[in-house]
């Protein structure tokens, strides 16, 4: 009779377990401080979005289209290998995001992590926090208020790279002549945002 | 690097037999939980191109010389051996047939068995986590695989 045999009565893969002790090494992580990067996803109209925080607070937001692989990838590279699914450390975050989906929330009161942004572009995202819910401003003006009026592309690569989408508003930004233009998310999750407002 | 996740999503389940088969369904998944702890510590340290499957049952090894050595300063004497239920619910699964086997070996075959028949780790690999030279790893999987064949595979088709 084979080797391989021998070993066949033991399930190469056992679901149940896997799912009970990963939540248990999140934890335990947690409690050891040694979970760096904890994630989650979460169902929005616009798509299934990525939440992730450090213990500072949410550090990045991406939509789908941003391919959530990568977005874990450079989470690695950039803040720190130690990711974990792990989303008791998002359920304020995602249920502030359900809210506001939801038109029950117009601000929102998270700790933010703003690390992966710096320089101008850190300038631009702290500007974008005062456009309020319901509200536009173009390209040319934030760059203005960021102290740079002739940075409008700058501002306009600030978004793009914007690490907290929907949280940190860049879909409020438009164009001089009132067009949407472009987003992270793409236009459609845009327009979908600012229909959401202005409702 | 890739993200901690990736690394418990691809190895988690074989470093769960390799508990099992080493330390038992009772301790199994308590020596898989301090080894993916300790791995997730010690991983940003993680020498680029590393052998993580290696690296990771080097580990699980040490958790599970440390359950077998608590089990056996508890094990007390005893004319009656008590009935300890599966902890999957699976009546007569591995956990009372292929386990009973494996508990009978001697820990260095067991160990051997299951880094290199299990994991598929070569004897290099096998011998420079359990100690000892390749040709004592490959005799002891060798011993240990016929111990289980004899035990085990037989009773099972009879």
């Amino acid at each position: 009779m084979s080797t391989d045999n021998v070993f066949a009565a033991l399930p190469d893969v056992d679901p149940r377990a896997q799912l009970r002790l990963r939540a248990r090494l999140a934890a335990s992580a947690a409690d050891a401080g040694i979970l760096d990067v904890a994630y989650r996803t979460l169902d929005t109209p616009v798509g299934t979005l990525l939440l992730a925080a450090t213990e500072r607070g949410l550090v990045r937001v991406a939509y789908a289209s941003q391919d959530h692989d990568a977005v874990l990838t450079e989470l690695a590279d950039r803040v720190s290998p130690r990711v974990l699914e792990a989303p008791a450390r998002l359920d304020v975050a995602a249920h502030e995001i359900e809210e506001y989906f939801a038109g029950r929330r117009q601000l929102f009161d998270l700790p933010l992590d703003l690390r992966l942004s710096s320089g101008f572009r850190r300038t631009v995202l702290d500007h974008l926090r005062d456009i309020g819910y319901g509200t536009t401003a173009s390209y040319a003006a934030v760059a203005a208020a960021a102290g740079n009026p002739k940075a409008v592309r700058a501002v306009g690569t600030a978004c793009a790279m914007n690490p907290l989408p929907v949280v940190v508003p860049c879909h409020r930004v438009v164009r001089s002549d009132g067009t949407m233009g472009q987003y992270a998310g793409g236009t459609d999750a845009k327009r979908a945002l600012l229909a959401l407002e202005a409702a | 690097m890739k993200p901690f996740e990736a690394i418990v999503t691809e190895y988690g389940p074989t470093v769960l037999r390799v508990c099992r088969a080493v330390v038992g369904p009772a301790a199994a998944e308590d020596a898989w939980s301090e080894t993916f702890l300790s791995a997730l510590r010690a991983y940003p340290d993680l020498r680029p191109g590393s052998n993580i499957e290696a690296w990771l049952v080097t580990i699980a090894h040490r958790k599970a010389i440390d359950h077998v050595r608590a089990e056996s300063r508890r094990a007390v004497p005893t004319d009656h051996l008590p009935e300890r239920p599966g902890t999957d619910g699976v009546p007569g699964g591995w956990e009372s047939d292929l386990w009973m086997a494996l508990k009978a070996l001697p820990l260095k075959q067991r160990e051997t068995v299951a880094y290199h028949y299990l994991v598929g780790l070569p004897y290099a690999d096998v011998a420079a986590i359990v100690g000892g030279s390749p040709e004592a790893a490959r005799r002891a999987a060798a011993d240990g695989i016929a111990a289980l064949r004899k035990s085990y595979l037989q009773g099972a088709e009879r």
